[in-house]
């Protein structure tokens, strides 16, 4: 877990450096500068942070109900605990995910919230981990709080493909990427992002990918212990 | 063979209870006819669009079935007559027998929605694609029923039940509300049924969905 | 009077050889230990008085005998002419009476039996059953009211209905006589003996007197 510790925190020191100082420039001679991508220009920049910050949301997702079926599986409480660790992490990328896509949407569309159907996803999900969050608390017994609350993201996790169709038939996408974007599939869909960009995102999405690994051990062992910690007073 | 008798009996068992005792059905009722006259004192003497009225239909169809169709699992747990249920019915047979009730149940709630709207917005509520909008309310209903019953299975077990169910539910079934409000704005535009075939294909894989997951995962949740 | 089994027509049940076994059954909840390692057997014309104080677990371990409630460790292991039962087949061999289970307000005694038992939907023709435990629990005459005019002791005499509805092989009563007047526990005196003669009983109780009904008694708890 110490390599993955510092990997994380060196690779995401370096991301945030790199994707910072590296100037634009209309027609990039060296890997030190970034071509302009029309229409985002410097706000590019957030899809160093942003993508790989919504990416994790969604891993998290995964990762929890993937434990609160090997709960479901096992009745072994442990899982729970993994379950529910992981998605308090997943509800603060998710967080963290909103903020930098509405903070970039200020800027580049003109207001923070524009019901674009990334923008309508990543609510969705607020509201899963939300409800989740909200059942388990009103659920007294252990045993009852670990098989409802997995039975509830497993369910919820089964209306998640359906977004991918439904969403884009209903609203028109703003989203780079999206079908209606003028620059046709944009930088993160089609990647045509320059090689020295694609590098550093690609370098970023793996770095999240630790830092959310190195931050689960971190809230399993914290939960495992304060689990113990209140079975003495039980 | 034997399952379908049982499903059967358990449907009429509810059914009958419900007209007895009335606890879903008046207040269903009266929520309707509560949330229209809201609208209406919202929107004064104006006649909105097809887009709007759609939306406004079922947001009030959503939010009167949050208030009524938990009770088919809350009514039995308050009672203490889950245990009687467990011992005379397996976990298949009260699950499509309670989601068989809730559909007919958001079957009614969409008829006295639907009158009620035909009657106030005489001018602009008229459903000039009859066929795609009665495919959109039967696929609709079942598709909500499937989530709604599933839901309030894990609400019943749960403290806060009243607050907790539409917070639980909105998530799930937003994904149907919106294709069924695309449809409807369809039936209410003219439309011709085949505009409508991509909304229904959603709408039938996700009741498909909803009622596979839901039937391999009720015995998590009706058993404690 | 009360020929549980031997009235009803077709290869229903054959209550002579019937066994139950539980074996080191464990319960945990909310992380605390109800009971560990309960092990018993019964076969039919056997009875068992499970007894301890409150919050021992008795009906904790009734709920889980009856397949309502998984155990955290251990088996329930219900064997007829041979073969185990499925968690299905297993509910019809059961009646049970505990303070856990209630029947429905909004209808009549009468109605209350007809629906759970076409629920139920096994093969026990209901018509002249549920004359017969109406009238052996002294329910006869009040077979068309509803159950929200009943007084608490009418309730727990129709839980007695229910629970030999289908002639049970398998009998559990938790609590047996609660709300019971002096004729209603003559009543379930008369059921538990001719219970034990021919099938398995079960009593949940903290009465000393309710345990001695019982040829066997197991104690819950330290």
């Amino acid at each position: 877990m110490n390599f993955v510790k510092y990997a994380s925190i060196i690779l995401i020191t370096f991301v945030i450096i790199a994707g910072i100082a590296i100037p634009l420039s209309p027609a990039p001679q060296s890997w030190l500068e970034f071509p302009v991508i029309p229409a985002l220009e410097q706000k590019a920049r957030n899809i160093f942070f942003h993508v790989p910050v919504a990416w994790t949301t969604m891993l998290a997702f995964l990762v929890s109900t993937y434990y609160g079926f090997r709960y479901l599986r096992t009745k072994n409480i442990d899982y729970d605990i993994k379950s529910v660790s992981a998605a308090g992490l997943g509800f603060l990328f998710c967080f963290l995910a909103t903020i930098t896509g509405a903070l970039w949407a200020k800027f580049n569309w003109g207001s923070f919230w524009n019901w674009d159907p990334r923008e309508t996803s990543i609510f969705i999900l607020l509201l899963i981990y939300g409800a989740y969050f909200a059942l388990r608390s009103a659920l007294d017994t252990e045993e009852k709080r670990a098989s409802l609350s997995a039975v509830y993201s497993i369910i919820a996790g089964l209306t998640v493909p359906f977004f991918i169709f439904v969403m884009p038939r209903m609203m028109a996408g703003l989203h780079p990427g999206a079908k209606g974007d003028p620059e046709g599939g944009g930088p993160v869909v089609q990647m045509k992002m320059a090689p020295n960009m694609r590098v550093i995102f690609f370098i970023s999405l793996f770095a999240f990918n630790l830092l959310f690994i190195w931050m689960l051990n971190l809230r399993i062992r914290i939960a495992r212990m304060e689990y113990e910690r209140s079975s003495h007073h039980a | 063979m034997s399952a379908f008798s049982s499903t059967y009996s358990l449907i009429l068992k509810d059914v009958q209870s419900e007209l007895r005792t009335r606890y879903a059905l008046n207040a269903l009722l009266m929520f309707v006819v509560t949330a229209v006259a809201t609208i209406l004192f919202a929107l004064r003497s104006d006649q909105p669009n097809s887009t709007v009225l759609a939306g406004m239909y079922w947001v009030v169809v959503f939010f009167t079935a949050m208030s009524g169709l938990s009770r088919i699992f809350v009514s039995e747990e308050e009672r203490g007559t889950t245990m009687t249920l467990q011992l005379v019915a397996s976990p298949s047979v009260v699950y499509f027998g309670k989601l068989l009730f809730n559909t007919l149940l958001t079957l009614a709630l969409i008829v006295a929605v639907t009158v009620l709207y035909t009657i106030v917005f005489s001018g602009s509520f008229v459903i000039k694609t009859p066929s795609i909008f009665f495919v959109t309310v039967g696929l609709g209903s079942l598709g909500f029923a499937s989530a709604a019953t599933i839901i309030a299975a894990i609400v019943a077990k749960a403290n806060t039940r009243g607050t907790l169910y539409p917070v639980l539910s909105f998530p799930i079934l937003i994904v149907l509300l919106m294709t069924v409000m695309n449809a409807t704005t369809r039936a209410l535009d003219g439309e011709p049924f085949s505009e409508a075939l991509g909304d229904f294909q959603v709408l039938v894989g996700y009741f498909l969905v909803m009622i596979g997951g839901s039937y391999l995962l009720f015995d998590f949740v009706w058993k404690d | 009077m009360w020929r549980c089994g031997i009235q009803v027509e077709g290869s229903y049940y054959p209550v002579n050889d019937i066994t139950l076994t539980v074996r080191d059954v464990s319960k945990i909840f909310n992380r605390r230990i109800i009971f560990e390692n309960v092990a018993f057997s019964l076969s039919a014309g056997e009875s068992l008085a499970i007894t301890g104080k409150n919050g021992s677990g008795k009906s904790t371990l009734v709920k889980i005998v009856c397949g309502v409630l998984s155990p955290t460790s251990g088996t329930i292991a219900y064997v007829v002419n041979g073969k185990i039962l499925d968690v299905e087949q297993v509910k019809d061999k059961i009646g049970l009476v505990s303070p856990y289970l209630q029947l429905y307000d909004e209808f009549t005694g009468l109605e209350n039996l007809e629906i759970l038992s076409k629920i139920r939907a096994n093969s026990v023709p209901i018509g002249e059953r549920a004359g017969e435990v109406l009238r052996l629990v002294g329910l006869w005459e009040r077979k068309n009211d509803f159950l929200r005019t009943y007084s608490s002791g009418m309730k727990q005499r129709l839980k007695y209905a229910f629970a030999l509805l289908h002639c049970p092989p398998v009998l559990i009563l938790d609590e047996p006589t609660s709300n019971l007047d002096a004729e209603g526990i003559d009543v379930v005196k008369k059921i538990v003996q001719e219970q034990q003669k021919t099938a398995i009983l079960i009593v949940a109780t903290n009465d000393k007197i309710e345990a001695d009904w019982c040829q066997r008694q197991m104690h819950l708890g330290i």
